[in-house]
């Protein structure tokens, strides 16, 4: 595994700031702040029946922030509640425990290098918190 | 003589470590300073020839930990010019004294009192005052700040009241660097006959103090920014001030007479320091401040202003005529002590930090608990180099070109 955390993946999720902006109407909306360094991210969710429809991102935040960001929003519209929990507790045991990650979201294995770097964990996690507190938001 | 910067840096053990064939560049002093074998070596050899607790037990031992202790506070009283030792309290660094002040000090105002604060503060002389605000009523002002970092004068003058009670503002600023005119605080307090507390934690590194010089009342720092250890600090006070203020924890070393009806208490300072105190810390911050009270003021200073003129003509360069580097503070040297922020357009100080930190530069990013004044400057946050006479050219040169690649790989 690299240890490099800027690898060009990395890099580009970032700067392509998928899913970047803010819905005109979203059903549920929440914002989670980094008291480590001020970063903050808003997660704006639009349902579609039982699941979720569309997602927008506003993130004031590092690149693995940005990059988490633009990725956990491009795997969740479409997916449901139950498939956002499991990936966070996933990418949370990858950082945590240097657990493997298996299921669909394979993509966020990119984060694996962050895991030797504690105080970084929470820049890949905080997107997480924001949609998760979006999500568990009466509708 | 030149300022022979080798010959200091030979005195602490951890510059010449290496991470992965790396070496060192430490500029993070603003956060915690490094500690010279002078302060190693005075923790080592109290911890193994005279350790044991302090101001009560009659054998050998206590009584050299008492002298070593009491001796430490001496030490710390002549660093800062203080009236007399028993004007020095410990605490457990920056942050606690301030807390003391607020929680004994404080608890003696009331509703419609003020405070004056800052926009340059640390978010430790903030937040104790607006949990006192919640307790006691007081009200907080704010002394703005200037687009290079400083303190805004006329926001003083317009800030100060017949209600101000006190005036806390901090030395130096731990983002900007920018020297506090003390003397305008001083000036304005003494107007209204408001007391005034300075945060000293990034000034105390830069040689000797003359409190009451300064004419202030309370003064605080950190031991483990003034090549100390960790674990220890300072408030200083004047004698009549500290009398008149209860105690702020109670327990054992800060009492005369206990019984259940009644207890009374001992004289300041160890009215304050409740407890088995950080004795090894305060051994260790005693001989960190004789350390730092030998160097050559003079020469430090000058070399620590060709570093810091270096640092900010090293950010112009990596800019480019891009625009995308802004220093946050003072451009030029002027009252200013050697800590340099800056953000850059596109680039998160993490992650600058972090690639920094690759090539053995560590520096600090983040809002350096100073959110307020990221909202003045509109930022999220900024890295940091903060300086000590232990940093040579070489270090700046090694940021810059770090600087230099990271920026190439982020931006």
């Amino acid at each position: 595994m690299s240890d490099d955390l800027y690898p060009s993946e990395i890099l580009a999720l970032a700067r392509d700031a998928s899913h970047a902006g803010r819905l005109a109407a979203p059903a549920a909306s929440a914002t989670a702040d980094n008291p480590l360094c001020g970063d903050r991210v808003t997660m704006d969710v639009a349902f579609a029946g039982s699941g979720i429809g569309e997602i927008r991102h506003h993130t004031r935040g590092c690149v693995l922030c940005k990059a988490a960001a633009g990725l956990l929003a491009a795997k969740a519209e479409g997916g449901s509640r139950t498939q956002v929990a499991v990936a966070e507790a996933q990418v949370r045991a990858m950082l945590e425990q240097g657990a493997r990650l298996h299921g669909a979201w394979q993509e966020l294995a990119a984060f694996a290098p962050v895991a030797p770097h504690k105080s970084r964990h929470s820049c890949v996690l905080l997107p997480f918190r924001a949609l998760a507190d979006a999500l568990a938001k009466p509708r | 003589m030149a300022f022979d910067v080798a010959r200091l840096r030979a005195e602490f053990p951890i510059l010449a470590t290496a991470a992965a064939g790396v070496p060192l560049h430490y500029l993070d002093n603003g956060a915690t300073s490094q500690m010279p074998r002078a302060v190693l070596d005075a923790i080592d050899r109290h911890e193994t020839t005279s350790r044991a607790n302090v101001l009560r037990g009659v054998h050998r031992l206590a009584e050299a930990a008492t002298a070593a202790y009491e001796g430490a506070r001496r030490e710390v009283a002549r660093y800062v010019n203080a009236a007399a030792p028993a004007e020095i309290v410990f605490t457990s660094g920056t942050t606690a004294a301030i807390n003391l002040v607020a929680r004994t000090f404080g608890e003696q105002l009331g509703a419609g009192d003020e405070v004056l604060l800052s926009r340059l503060e640390h978010h430790s002389n903030i937040v104790p005052w607006q949990l006192l605000r919640d307790r006691r009523g007081i009200a907080i002002k704010v002394i703005e700040a200037t687009p290079e970092g400083r303190l805004d004068l006329d926001s003083l003058d317009r800030s100060v009241t017949p209600r101000t009670r006190l005036v806390a503002v901090t030395h130096v600023s731990n983002v900007t660097g920018a020297i506090t005119d003390v003397g305008a605080i001083v000036a304005a307090a003494a107007k209204v006959g408001a007391k005034v507390l300075l945060d000293g934690a990034q000034r105390a590194p830069h040689g000797p103090l003359d409190v009451q010089a300064l004419g202030v009342d309370f003064y605080a720092f950190s031991g483990h920014k003034v090549y100390g250890p960790n674990g220890i600090g300072v408030l200083w006070g004047r004698r009549a001030l500290l009398d008149a203020m209860p105690p702020f924890m109670g327990g054992g070393e800060m009492i005369r007479t206990v019984t259940f009806e009644k207890t009374t208490y001992a004289d300041v300072p160890h009215r304050f320091e409740a407890g088995t105190p950080p004795i090894a810390q305060a051994v260790g911050l005693g001989a960190a401040l004789a350390w730092a009270a030998r160097l050559d003021g003079a020469a430090v200073e000058s070399h620590l202003m060709d570093l810091t003129g270096r640092l900010l003509d090293g950010l112009q360069t990596v800019d480019r005529g891009r625009g995308l580097v802004r220093v946050i503070g003072p451009s030029g040297l002027q009252a200013r002590m050697p800590v340099v922020s800056f953000a850059v357009e596109g680039a998160h100080p993490h992650d600058i930090s972090q690639l920094l930190d690759r090539e053995g530069c560590a520096v600090r990013g983040g809002h350096h608990c100073a959110q307020p004044l990221m909202d003045f400057f509109g930022v999220a946050g900024t890295t940091r180099a903060s300086l000590a006479p232990y940093n040579d050219r070489g270090d700046i040169d090694a940021f810059v070109g770090a600087l230099d690649r990271a920026l190439e790989k982020l931006l």
